[in-house]
């Protein structure tokens, strides 16, 4: 098939400091084809899409886009030469509707009239097949509503190569089958697409090419319909890998922490967890699934003492003298004086579970320091440090090196290896590989089994449903923090997940919250008499 | 027609590729960064003669104006102890501000936690001083001074642990009230209407070879001390957590305002030493300048020395070294506008804040071959 070339790229390199992001690139883009980039985190994708949509400025190379060369120096440029970017973050003003964010900062010449745009915003619309009313206000919508908004952001400055990183990183099954629809469409029409994604199974469904890079170097481009999960996972590799979760029976044992009725307000006093029930027994993995920001941080951040909540119960029962505590309204000290054995590994590893600047040592004593008195034991700390990096193979220049300079792979074993040294009963992980490589997640699946035949209780935060059906024991399904269902992990699938995930009772909600205010109003009142 | 525009705007921008753009740098081994800050010192010394140049019309040369600005500090003994002295004083109320700022408390309230100090100090003098001997005297004085120093540090950090208010400005407030307060107390203490104290003669600490070698002492005691504080105590590690990330903090169950109100009595207290010093050692009186702003100073000493009390030791140095030569300059070359002094601490410090930039980032320049086309 002739295609002309849309977007063309030579030689680009890019370094940040002494990391070579991108090494030499050539990576060519032809019109009317979804080109997926492929790669392990931290391989450069991000950087070079960056670099296209006039974020970054390339320490050397050309690009050349429909054949003459340009110099791109900001997004602003980008645009002028058909380029759209859609980041991982959307970037809307909340209180705005959907057209006027759309309209935001273009400067065409022409007069300000949100009729005319809100016509315009609906014929892309139903050119490509998008649900989208111009109207809404974003704070109203979905993640999935907010993305389109980027996307016809992109379309409505007259993008023909337009840019996606990860876009399906916040979406369902079902809304990602969506996107891809109208992704095909849009190909279809003589757009070019760049997805940028690390989910196999995402390319090979979606994608025309598949570009693959591998630290920072781009190791080669094949077409979609001829290559195969295993030849692309080589590729991104570097070698051939077996990609087996061993998933061992339960233990059976009894149960280490029961939630009861749980409910929770976030900081801007919106309900974030409702009435939520359920329980974990030593030797088991209990997956967590749902769309990101569903509640799942506030559950775990809860039971760890971290987040204050409204009213239930959250139990642990100590496996050695059968008693039971009550952790709801402890703090996080007060659970660590209590002697109760519970890891936790956050979302939020360098903000909240490691400190970025300190060292290995001195981010091993974060658990370690309290036992001390007036002065600090570096001592041993610092052997705990020697003996994770040595165990779960951590590269690093050595344990005094402040943790921020690793990669977000070698920041995650040093955190894991610090919560799993404690020999945890209840063992508490949210979203433990999110960016991390192919290698170091299975590391971490293999880190959490092996908590699993300790007798652990084990709670896995994911966002792969691939990844869960194959770890866990059970999944429980968290939708605007209800609990939706709980199910097997070994007969579940993942259309049932899916509809789980989206299965909340948007007016029910809306009901309870006015029922609040009418309680919180009644209680004013009564005090005012 | 669209893709025709694209095109024609696309070849006007190939010529226009950036003349440079800036890049991160890897971190630099020990000496290369020290080459910089080196460089940016002679290049600022280089900018400061232009200066002095001009300003002097001509008639002052500036090798002198250097040579003068060594004698400022060092020409004769006196003028060398002058200089400890006032570095010591600094350097006390910098290691006093340094535990608050490594926990990122905004405390710029040092000023008025060292005067109300001094003022607490003096009031005991002039009320306990004909009664006491001179030693319980000086307890007393230490005393009131470090009462009252934690007082103001502790009130700002009890309010932000409990209501979250803004440190910055509380502290600032608090500055005020402390000016004030010496201003009222000055009017009582001297019924004649001159406003100004007599220098007292009791409650002086001992001469130790001279008037100030024991202070030079202690405040080498104490960068010591805060040195080990920071760094080997469990109190100091604490502190840097929550100076990194209080979520990490709360994480591993460290009480953020336990720490916060605990660091700022050590801050105040701090504070009330030096305020102690400065009328026990140095003033034997007060003024409402009797700081002079040495509790602002102090901040940015803390900050240029990255919160490291041995580091600290140097940038005050460079700060009271400029000040005493900066003096000295203005005082030898009438010609040299009475200003000058803060234009050379200026150019100085502009220059080694500045030269971060490079030890961080680096410029890349238009490669040649592109802009040969």
């Amino acid at each position: 098939m002739d295609k002309s070339v849309a977007l063309d790229l030579k030689k680009i390199t890019k370094r940040f400091g002494n990391v070579v992001a991108n090494n030499e690139v050539d990576l060519t883009v032809y019109k009317g084809e979804i080109l997926a980039i492929l790669g392990e985190n931290g391989c450069g994708k991000t950087t070079l899409m960056n670099m296209i949509a006039g974020i970054y400025y390339p320490d050397a190379g050309h690009i050349y886009v429909n054949g003459e060369e340009v110099v791109i120096r900001s997004p602003k440029d980008a645009f002028r030469h058909g380029i759209g970017m859609i980041h991982q973050h959307f970037k809307l003003v909340d209180i705005f509707s959907a057209s006027e964010n759309i309209v935001l900062g273009i400067k065409d010449g022409k007069k300000y009239n949100l009729k005319d745009v809100n016509k315009r915003v609906l014929e892309i619309s139903q050119r490509y097949g998008f649900n989208i009313d111009p109207t809404k206000k974003i704070y109203e919508m979905s993640v999935s509503e907010k993305q389109t908004v980027e996307i016809i952001k992109v379309l409505y400055r007259g993008a023909d190569i337009l840019i996606l990183d990860e876009p399906t990183a916040v979406l369902t099954p079902q809304e990602t089958e969506k996107l891809f629809n109208v992704l095909r469409k849009m190909r279809d029409d003589g757009k070019s697409i760049i997805i940028i994604t690390h989910k196999l199974h995402e390319v090979l469904s979606l994608s025309d090419r598949v570009a693959v890079l591998r630290k920072g170097e781009h190791i080669g481009s094949v077409k979609t319909e001829e290559t195969s999960e295993n030849e692309l996972t080589e590729m991104m590799v570097g070698k051939k890998i077996e990609l087996n979760i061993e998933r061992t029976d339960c233990l059976g044992l009894g149960e280490r922490l029961i939630v009861k009725d749980l409910n929770c307000f976030n900081e801007e006093g919106v309900k974030i967890l409702h009435d939520v029930c359920f329980s974990v027994r030593g030797g088991e993995i209990l997956g967590i699934a749902g769309i990101a920001g569903s509640g799942q941080r506030e559950l775990l951040e809860a039971i760890a003492g971290l987040q204050p909540t409204e009213s239930g119960e959250i139990t642990y029962i100590d496996p050695n003298e059968n008693t039971s505590i009550d952790l709801r309204t402890k703090n996080a000290a007060e659970i660590r004086d209590l002697g109760i054995k519970l890891s936790f590994v956050p979302e939020d590893r360098l903000g909240m579970g490691l400190v970025g600047n300190m060292d290995a040592t001195d981010n091993m004593m974060l658990r370690s320091y309290e036992k001390t008195h007036v002065f600090l034991d570096r001592k041993n700390p610092k052997k705990l440090a020697t003996k994770i990096i040595d165990e779960l193979e951590v590269v690093t220049p050595g344990v005094s090196t402040p943790v921020r300079r690793l990669s977000g792979g070698n920041v995650q074993k040093l955190l894991v290896g610090r919560e799993i040294s404690s020999a945890p009963k209840v063992f508490m992980a949210a979203y433990p590989v999110r960016g991390l490589d192919i290698n170091s997640s299975y590391t971490i699946y293999n880190l959490l089994t092996k908590q699993k035949q300790g007798g652990t209780a084990v709670i896995f935060v994911g966002e792969d449903l691939d990844v869960l059906l194959e770890l866990c024991d059970r999944i429980m399904v968290i939708a605007s923090g209800k609990i939706t269902g709980i199910v097997d992990g070994r007969t579940a699938t993942k259309e049932q997940l899916g509809v789980l995930m989206t299965k909340s009772t948007s007016i029910f909600e809306d009901a309870e919250i006015e029922l609040n205010r009418m309680k919180k109003n009644d209680e004013g009142g009564a005090g005012n008499e | 027609m669209n893709k025709e525009n694209k095109a024609s705007a696309a070849k006007e921008k190939i010529k226009k590729e950036p003349l440079f753009h800036i890049a991160k740098r890897a971190p630099l081994p020990f000496w290369k960064s020290a080459m910089i800050r080196v460089i940016a010192v002679l290049l600022a010394l280089v900018v400061c003669a232009v200066v002095c140049y001009i300003l002097g019309e001509g008639k002052v040369n500036p090798l002198e104006l250097f040579s003068k600005l060594f004698e400022g500090n060092f020409e004769t003994e006196r003028k060398i102890w002058r200089t400890l002295k006032d570095i010591a004083v600094l350097l006390c109320i910098s290691l006093a501000v340094t535990p608050a700022f490594k926990m990122r408390f905004w405390n710029i309230g040092a000023e008025g936690q060292v005067l109300v100090s001094c003022l607490a100090s003096v009031a005991c003098v002039y009320y306990l001083g004909s009664s006491l001997p001179n030693g319980v005297l000086l307890l007393c004085m230490f005393g009131a001074a470090l009462v009252t120093g934690i007082l103001w540090a502790v009130l700002p950090a009890i309010f932000k642990a409990k209501w979250n208010t803004n440190e910055t400005l509380f502290t600032l407030m608090m500055n005020y009230i402390a000016t004030s307060l010496v201003s009222f107390f000055l009017i009582i203490w001297t019924p004649d209407g001159s406003s100004s104290l007599k220098e007292f003669q009791i409650g002086q600490l001992p001469v130790v070879y001279n008037q100030y070698l024991l202070l030079v002492i202690i405040v080498a005691l104490l960068t010591v001390g805060m040195y080990i504080y920071l760094k080997y105590s469990k109190q100091g590690y604490e502190i840097a957590v929550v100076g990194e990330s209080q979520k990490t903090a709360c994480y591993i169950g460290i009480s953020v305002k336990k720490v916060i109100v605990r660091t700022m009595i050590v801050s105040g207290a701090l504070c009330g030493l030096a305020g102690f010093l400065i009328v026990s050692a140095l003033d034997h009186s007060v003024t409402t300048n009797t700081v002079g702003g040495r509790g602002f100073t102090a901040i940015m000493v803390s900050w240029l020395g990255k919160f490291n009390p041995f580091i600290m030791v140097l940038t005050s140095f460079l700060i009271v070294f400029l000040e005493h030569g900066a003096q000295e300059v203005s005082s030898d070359f009438p010609a040299i506008n009475s200003a000058f002094p803060s234009i050379i601490t200026g150019i100085i410090l502009f220059f080694i804040i500045g030269c971060e930039f490079f030890v961080n980032y680096k410029l890349v320049m238009r490669q040649k071959e592109e802009s040969a086309k």
